[in-house]
């Protein structure tokens, strides 16, 4: 295939319908390498369904979806999705809660996934020094030892992370990473997603309006399956009809 | 779990096995004479447990809450059973040297050609691993790559150790109909009817249980094993990380289902029959309680739940045999609602309270966290 656009991603009249409920209607979306975008949007907006769309797990009735402007996102699934460099973390905080923090570090470090490749895996040097690594990024260095299901609700959020970066992913989706945390854990994750965002391009999902500002960047506005508005954060409050469906309420 | 208590596991089972093997060689009459029935009974136990955590290993390590391994531990015990036949040779009630009873019973004129190589042992073996393995790759192919899970695969396992019960139920599919394959006379040249040969049987049992033991224990302890939790505890997470889980499923599936087919074959001759009962639905379910009642995701609780039970059923059957099913119901219930990790899971829970609790110290009230 051609290359038809420099974007990382591309979603162009992407539209996926649930027994004739569009959730998403002709959305376009476009995001440049090395970018950071905020989504923004009232529930049921679609946000979720579009990374699903991204990540594999829901097939669009129709538009075109492409990673690096050349892999089809619409024919991929989840597994070779993520090997080709696109990480998520999803709106409920997902880890492997029977195993300990590190062991869900390991099991996410970029490698080969192959059954029989793994099944002769051995920890190395190296990937232990990745995991400390990742570990003193998300905070967590304290209780490595500890099962990913006693952490408490932001902890297990900076796991799922420290995971996605463990896969070393080219664009990162996150989904609602500040629901359920305080204040200051709240801006401490906009600067954690800032500094990956110096070597990783991230679209990340959120509701809470001081969290985007403290990431100042440009912002989508997702209403009814399509584009709403785009543009800086103030731009995009002062536009009264995200004031009307979001902002307002 | 540590190395030393993996091998200690394996070492009481083959010790213990070669034990009552021994004490049944010892003369009738002498104090310490085992009967050849509970060598017999205790081997047939050996092979139940093997098929218990062969479950034990889909179920309770990646979530496959298979209905229908009764299924493959059948058809590996077919697969003995045609090389117990033809071992009869000439020795049957008409005299035939190929054709087994059955089939001349049946006015077969020649034996069907997949019957052809059970005279050797090496195919037969190669069959008893194979046929279980291939039927789970099929099965397991379809499934798991259509990403049927929960209630949906179990309901569609049980569907297919019905329908080849049905299948072998039929007198033309030649494998001896509703009767089955019996009258062995001899394994390997030994006897069946010697104690010997019971004796080996039931050390050759223990040695197969305990040795697919200690490969299932470095399988979950490995890297490898860890990518089945994760699959089990969230699948979707596991795909989003770039793990083929329909992959690992078959393959774990299908190693699983040559653990059970060995463990029928194993349990063929020392119960002397192989018939279509084996498949029956129930059977499978039953291996599921072995399981649950020894503790879910432990495997030496598969062991241990599949002795248990049936230890029990061999008393119960005896004094109130009507009851059985409703006693192993009540237990199923009471070990879900009480024990959910079963009788390892008490064990464990006995140990921790004998062992004084560690002090408390006076740690910080909080640990620091994210984000704070
Ligand atoms: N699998 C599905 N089947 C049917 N309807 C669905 C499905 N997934 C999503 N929807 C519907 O599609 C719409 C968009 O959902 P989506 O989860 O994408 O919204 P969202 O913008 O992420 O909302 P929130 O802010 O609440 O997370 C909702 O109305 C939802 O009910
Ligand atoms: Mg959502």
């Amino acid at each position: 295939m051609t290359e038809v656009t420099d974007a990382l991603l591309y979603l162009d009249g992407v539209t996926v319908s649930f027994d004739g409920f569009k959730a998403l209607n002709t959305l376009s979306f476009v995001v440049a390498p090395g970018e950071m975008r905020a989504v923004i949007g009232p529930n049921g907006a679609g946000k979720t369904t579009m990374m699903d769309v991204i990540t594999g797990k829901t097939r669009p009735d129709q538009g075109t979806a492409l990673f690096r402007g050349s892999a089809d996102l619409t024919k991929l699934d989840e597994a070779e999705i993520a090997t080709l460099g696109i990480g998520r973390k999803f709106q409920k905080p997902t880890v492997f809660e029977m195993h300990s923090v590190t062991d869900n570090l390991l099991l996410a470090l970029k490698g080969d996934r192959a059954p029989r490749r793994v099944l002769f895996a051995r920890e190395t040097l190296s990937e232990r020094a990745r995991i400390d690594e990742i570990l003193e990024t998300v905070r967590l260095s304290a209780v490595r030892r500890r099962l990913a299901g006693e952490l408490s609700h932001g902890q297990k959020q900076w796991l799922e992370i420290g995971m996605l970066l463990a896969q070393e992913p080219e664009l990162l989706l996150v989904d609602e990473p500040v629901a359920g945390m305080t204040d200051a854990e709240t801006a401490d994750t906009a600067d954690l997603l800032r500094r990956i965002n110096q070597t990783r391009t991230v679209v990340v999902v959120e509701h809470d309006m001081t969290f985007v500002r403290a990431l100042d960047v440009k912002v989508t506005v997702l209403h009814e399956g399509s584009v709403l508005a785009e543009g800086s954060l103030d731009h995009v409050s002062a536009d009264p009809r995200v004031v009307e469906v979001y902002l307002g309420r | 779990m540590s190395a030393m208590r993996t091998y200690s596991v394996a070492v009481v089972i083959l010790g213990g096995a070669l034990a009552v093997a021994l004490l049944s060689l010892l003369p009738a009459e002498h104090a310490l004479h085992v009967p050849g029935y509970v060598v017999a009974l205790l081997g047939k136990y050996l092979c139940y447990a093997l098929l218990a955590l062969s479950v034990d290993l889909v179920w309770g390590y990646v979530g496959i809450l298979s209905l229908g391994h009764g299924a493959f531990f059948a058809i590996g015990g077919y697969a003995m059973g045609m090389y117990l036949m033809r071992q009869i040779g000439a020795r049957g009630v008409y005299g035939n040297a190929t054709l087994p009873d059955f089939m001349v019973f049946l006015n077969w004129q020649e034996l069907p050609w997949y019957w052809g190589g059970f005279n050797h042992f090496g195919f037969a073996l190669l069959v008893m691993a194979l046929a279980p393995g291939l039927l789970a790759f099929v099965f397991g192919y379809l499934a798991f790559r259509s990403r049927v899970t929960g209630v949906y695969l179990s309901i569609i396992t049980q569907a297919l150790t019905y329908a080849l019960m049905l299948a072998f139920f039929r007198n033309d599919m030649g494998f001896g109909g509703n009767n089955g394959l019996t009258d062995f006379k001899d394994f390997l040249g030994f006897s069946l009817q010697s104690d010997a040969t019971r004796a080996g049987l039931l050390v050759a049992s223990a040695a197969l249980l305990s040795l697919f033991y200690v490969v299932c224990r470095m399988l979950v302890g490995a890297r490898f094993g860890k990518v089945l939790v994760a699959i089990r505890d969230a699948e979707s997470r596991a795909r989003f990380l770039g793990y083929r889980v329909e992959r690992y499923k078959v393959a774990v599936f299908v190693f699983s289902a040559v653990m059970a087919g060995l463990a029928g074959a194993l349990y063929v001759p020392q119960v002397g029959i192989i018939n279509p009962g084996e498949f029956a639905p129930a059977n499978s379910i039953e291996a599921v309680i072995w399981v649950a009642v020894g503790g879910r995701g432990t495997l030496v609780g598969a062991i241990i739940g599949a002795i248990l039970v049936n230890l029990g059923k061999t008393i119960f059957t005896g004094a109130l045999p009507e009851l059985w099913l409703f006693a192993l119901g009540g237990l199923f219930i009471l070990v879900t609602l009480f024990l959910p990790k079963g009788v390892v899971g008490l064990w464990d829970r006995i140990m921790a309270r004998r062992v004084p609790a560690p002090p408390l110290v006076a740690a910080p009230v909080r640990q620091p966290e994210a984000g704070e």
